[in-house]
This record gives structure tokens, C-alpha cells and sequence, in this order.
């Protein structure tokens, strides 16, 4: 624990303080890291991974709630093994997974061969490199993160709540937008948090897929640290992304688990 | 009455015909779900065979990219040398790091990991509730700005403690040790924790009850009981370890290359099929880890 929040503290300090040059720091109260942040260039970067954090979150909450909706309606004895197919690339190593979109992605990748092969393109497209590309990483990385919690809570959820209502003359979608989606809706969230935070957080996928020009808050983090040596501007973005984070999160656990627990359980009795 | 009755009728096929589309594109979503999942590894395993430079056409079987993993070189004579890109070393001495470090980490996060949940979930202490939240701020928490606080912190530590005896340490293997064993920690004290908290606490009573002091209890009570959730903990931990590339990237120096870094380094510095042999093998060992511990979990359900 020491090796966690001591480190923190640390560098919750550096972002309140002076940059040195060479990389040292000066020991003076200053509020220069944060006003910085506003500028057209970080805000920019900033923006763009706030919403390739949506955009990957909205994707996985779109393929991953059908397909964990799907993996419940099929027999027992299948469902295990289903769910082992989801885990497999969870603990394959990230690094390798964000290769593959490379072989796939790039000039001369597997896609823009097959592409040329049935002359649906006559030069090759720039795939790689490009927030596209980012999203695509991103939305493959941590696709399992959002099915995992989803299918838990429909492994939970009693199902003949579908037949009452159906029996009551409602047709599918509106059992499911009254029914099913409302009692599924813990997962649901879980599921979104859990990818929404390494996606707006993320370092390796925009660093491989995305090159120079398209990159996000991890990367200029790195930067600042590595390249630029500006260890207190590199904090205060660092602080802000905790705090980009910590805000839904504790928004989460707040309010809306609360709320949820009080109404699932009544919706379960009713 | 008789158009009402036919417009029901009517509405009931709708909704029928829309169960029907709604059926079908479930099924479709899986199906291509399951390919988005796949395909990349696939692919990116067929590759590794290719003999070709490029990832592109097809020319032939080939093992040469693996054999140029162990000798270190380009396997079809074309020059340039793989993955030194600014790492140097080899790909076994990355693997012995790797090894090494996810082995410590392991150890250590299992033992004070279990130490701590037992804590947590028995003892009555002050601040029991606190650290039970701060727990479980490394898991939310980006590994990047785990990785650059742990670089923050060694380094004013190493800066303090050569001024004080004058003491000059480096970034190494050490650093990535301790690194790891910040994170680990915490998932190896949730998963104990969980099992803990689903015991019934009149095992351990009947046992003090029958005259066993508490490490008696402990030891032949609730450890053994534990033991399941321990050993997924250190699995999780190792798994970890040898996946975890953020953390490491930020607090390794020279000579603590381990494999993410390595193959890191390789994808910089330029695209061969070399790098997708590496990465089969990968693939392969983590496949060989789950297969292993789901055999270990039926196995210790079964008994």
C-alpha cells in the first residue's frame, strides 16, 4: 500500500510544481501544469480520447450485450465452454492482441490485400494509424471486460419474468426494454466502467496502432515523462486523468448502485 | 369488433416475424463476435509460418522465423537483426526476467495478499473500512499513471538516498519486482477476501471451541480452506505479471528487459513475421496457464 499511495502523493505534489530545465524540478507552488491543460493542443488530445473512450464502450456495450444475451439462451452444457471462448483472449497478452490489428491493419496487411484481390480498391487504404484503428484496438482488447459482467447478471436474472410478461401482451422489445434491460442494467454499467476506464486510459494500443499524429492522454503522459522530461506538466495530466476516471466511477458507487440495488430488488419480487 | 380482432391478429404476426429477425441477428452477432474475437490470432499465427518477409502473400511453410528467435538473427538471410531495437539482450534472457520477476512477485503479493484479506475480513482494527476501499483503487486505476508515479517515487527515493549515504541506485529488476507486486497485491486480497467472506465463520469457532489456538485455527482451519482462492490468486498474479507492460515500460532500466518489453521493442523497430512467431509461442503458454488451471479448478472441485 505504501508502494501505491505514497507514489501517488508524490506526484499529486510535482503537479503543483515548477519545471526545472534538464528535468529537475523546481520547489515552487504553482498553478502554471493545470492552467496548461486548456490549451488548443491538449485540450484537443484530451477530447479525443474522452470520446474514443465512448465510442470503444459503446461499441463493446452494442456486440457484447447480444452476444452475452445470446451465450444464456443457449443450452447448459454449451454455456460453459462459451464463456471460456470470451476469456481466452482476456488472458492471451495485450500486446500480442494489438499486433494482430497490425498484420491485419497495415499498407500491406491482410486487409487491403483482400480488398485488392476482389478489386474493391485499387491502391491500398491507410488503415493503420488512424483513430479508426485505435477504436478497432480498443473495442477488441477489452470487448471481454463488458460481456463478463453482463452475462453474470443475466445468469442471475430469473427468466420467467419474460413468459409473465409476455403472457400480459407485451411483445419482445417491450419486455425488454421493460424487463430484461432494467434488471440487467448493474452489468451493464459495471461492464461500460470497466471498459470505458483503460479505453480513456489507454497507452499501448494508441502507441501501436496509432503512430505519432493520432494520440491520447497515455501517450502524452509518456511523453512528458520520457521525451520532454516535464515531470510536473506530465503529473497534472496524470492527476486529470484519475480525476476523468474517478468521476463516473464514484458517480457509480454514489448514487446509481444504491438506486439499482433498492429497485432490482423490488423489480425481483413484483 | 372483427377489425379489432384483425388487427390483433395482425400484431401478433408482426411481433412474431420480429421475434424471428430478432432470433437471427442474435445468432448473426455471435457468429461474427466470435470471428472478431478469433480471427486476428488466427491469422496472426498463420503468419508466423509464412516465408516471406511481408506479411503479405502466401509463399510456403516455413519454422525459420522461430529458429531466428533463438539464434537472435534474421531467419531467411535478409540481415537486419530482430528485436534489439534499443533493448538489447536476447529473447531467453527476456524470458529468464520475465520468469524471475512474475516468480518474486507471485510469492510475495500471494503471501502478504492472503495475510491481508485474513486481516481484513477477522481482525478489528481502526481504518479497517479505508483500506478496504483503497484496496481496490490499483484495479480501477490506469497501469500508466501507476507506472509514473512508481517512476516518480524510485526516483526521488534513489535521489534521497544518494544524498543522504551517498548510495547511487538505478532503475532495474527490482524496481519492476516491486512494481508488480503493488498491483498484484491487490487482486490476490480480493479474491482471498471473497472466499473468506463466504466461510462459515463456525468452522473456524468449533475449532477454537475444541481448544486449537488461533495459528492452530489458521493453519488447519482456514488456510486449508482458503486454499482454492489462493491459488487462483497466484495465478491471477502470474498471469499478471508476465502480460503487464505499462508498469514495467516505466520502471525498468538496463538489463531488466522482460518479454512484453521485448516484443515491444520488436514491433518499434520494424514488422516481421518474427514477431508473430514470438507471439504464437505466447499465445501458446498462456493457453498451456488456463488449461492448466481450469483442470487444477475441476480437479479441486471434483475432491
Amino acid at each position: 500500500m505504501v508502494f501505491f499511495l505514497l507514489p501517488l502523493a508524490i506526484v499529486l505534489a510535482y503537479s503543483f510544481l515548477q519545471q526545472d530545465i534538464g528535468g529537475g524540478i523546481i520547489w515552487q507552488f504553482t498553478l502554471e501544469n493545470y492552467q496548461r491543460l486548456s490549451r488548443g493542443l491538449y485540450l484537443g488530445i484530451i477530447w479525443r480520447s474522452l470520446w474514443l473512450g465512448f465510442l470503444s464502450t459503446a461499441a463493446c456495450l452494442l456486440i457484447g450485450y447480444p452476444l452475452a444475451f445470446w451465450i444464456i439462451k443457449q443450452p447448459k452444457r454449451w454455456r460453459n465452454a462459451l464463456v471460456l471462448l470470451v476469456i481466452i483472449p482476456f488472458w492471451t497478452n495485450f500486446l500480442v492482441r494489438t499486433y494482430a490489428w497490425i498484420v491485419l491493419l497495415r499498407r500491406e496487411g491482410v486487409i487491403n490485400i483482400l480488398l485488392a484481390s476482389v478489386q474493391i480498391i485499387d491502391k491500398p487504404l491507410d488503415l493503420l494509424f488512424t483513430p479508426l484503428a485505435i477504436a478497432i484496438g480498443l473495442i477488441y482488447g477489452y470487448l471481454p471486460f463488458m460481456i463478463l459482467p453482463i452475462y453474470s447478471t443475466l445468469e442471475r436474472f430469473d427468466f420467467s419474468l419474460v413468459e409473465a410478461a409476455h403472457d400480459l401482451g407485451a411483445n419482445d422489445l417491450k419486455t425488454f426494454w421493460r424487463v430484461v434491460f432494467p434488471l440487467t442494467l448493474r452489468g451493464i454499467i459495471a461492464g461500460c466502467l470497466l471498459v470505458f476506464i483503460p479505453s480513456v486510459a489507454a497507452f499501448i494500443t494508441p502507441d501501436i496502432l496509432g503512430g505519432a499524429k493520432t494520440i491520447m492522454v497515455g501517450n502524452l503522459i509518456q511523453n512528458q515523462f520520457l521525451k520532454s522530461l516535464n515531470w510536473p506538466f506530465g503529473s497534472a495530466l496524470s492527476m486529470m486523468l484519475i480525476g476523468m476516471i474517478l468521476v463516473p466511477v464514484t458517480a457509480y458507487f454514489w448514487f446509481v448502485d444504491d438506486y439499482l440495488r433498492t429497485t432490482s430488488t423490488k423489480g425481483g419480487r413484483s | 369488433m372483427r377489425l379489432s380482432f384483425r388487427s390483433l391478429r395482425l400484431r401478433q404476426q408482426f411481433d412474431l416475424w420480429m421475434g424471428r429477425i430478432g432470433q437471427q441477428w442474435l445468432y448473426i452477432n455471435a457468429v461474427l463476435a466470435f470471428a472478431f474475437l478469433y480471427l486476428p490470432i488466427a491469422i496472426l499465427i498463420v503468419y508466423s509460418f509464412n516465408n516471406s518477409r511481408y506479411n503479405v502473400v502466401w509463399r510456403g511453410f516455413t519454422w525459420g522465423w522461430y529458429e531466428s528467435l533463438l539464434k537472435g538473427s534474421d531467419g531467411l538471410g535478409l540481415g537486419t537483426q530482430i528485436g534489439t531495437a534499443g533493448m538489447g539482450g536476447s529473447v531467453l534472457t527476456a524470458l529468464q526476467n520475465s520468469l524471475l520477476v512474475a516468480g518474486i512477485s507471485t510469492v510475495v503479493s500471494t503471501i502478504f495478499g492472503t495475510l491481508l484479506a485474513i486481516a481484513m475480513e477477522r481482525g478489528h482494527f481502526r481504518g479497517r473500512s479505508a483500506i478496504a476501499t483503497l484496496i481496490y483503487l490499483p484495479i480501477v486505476m490506469p497501469d500508466i499513471t501507476m507506472g509514473i508515479s512508481l517512476l516518480v517515487f524510485f526516483t526521488l527515493c534513489f535521489k534521497l538516498l544518494e544524498t543522504v549515504t551517498g548510495i547511487y541506485l538505478t532503475l532495474g529488476i527490482t524496481t519492476v519486482i516491486i512494481g508488480h507486486i503493488t498491483f498484484s497485491l491487490s487482486f490476490v486480497t480480493v479474491i482471498v477476501r471473497a472466499r473468506l467472506a463466504d466461510l462459515d465463520p463456525a468452522l473456524e469457532e468449533a475449532a477454537m471451541d475444541l481448544g486449537a489456538n488461533e495459528w492452530q485455527t489458521l493453519w488447519g482451519v482456514t488456510l486449508p480452506l482458503l486454499w482454492p482462492a489462493i491459488f487462483s490468486g497466484a495465478l491471477l498474479a502470474f498471469t499478471l505479471s508476465l502480460d503487464d507492460f505499462v508498469v514495467t515500460f516505466f520502471v525498468a532500466g538496463v538489463g531488466s528487459t522482460t518479454l512484453p518489453l521485448f516484443v515491444y521493442g520488436m514491433i518499434k523497430f520494424s514488422v516481421t513475421p518474427a514477431i508473430n512467431a514470438i507471439s504464437t509461442l505466447m499465445l501458446l503458454a498462456s493457453m498451456g496457464l488456463v488449461i492448466a488451471s481450469l483442470a487444477s479448478a475441476s480437479q479441486s472441485a471434483s475432491s
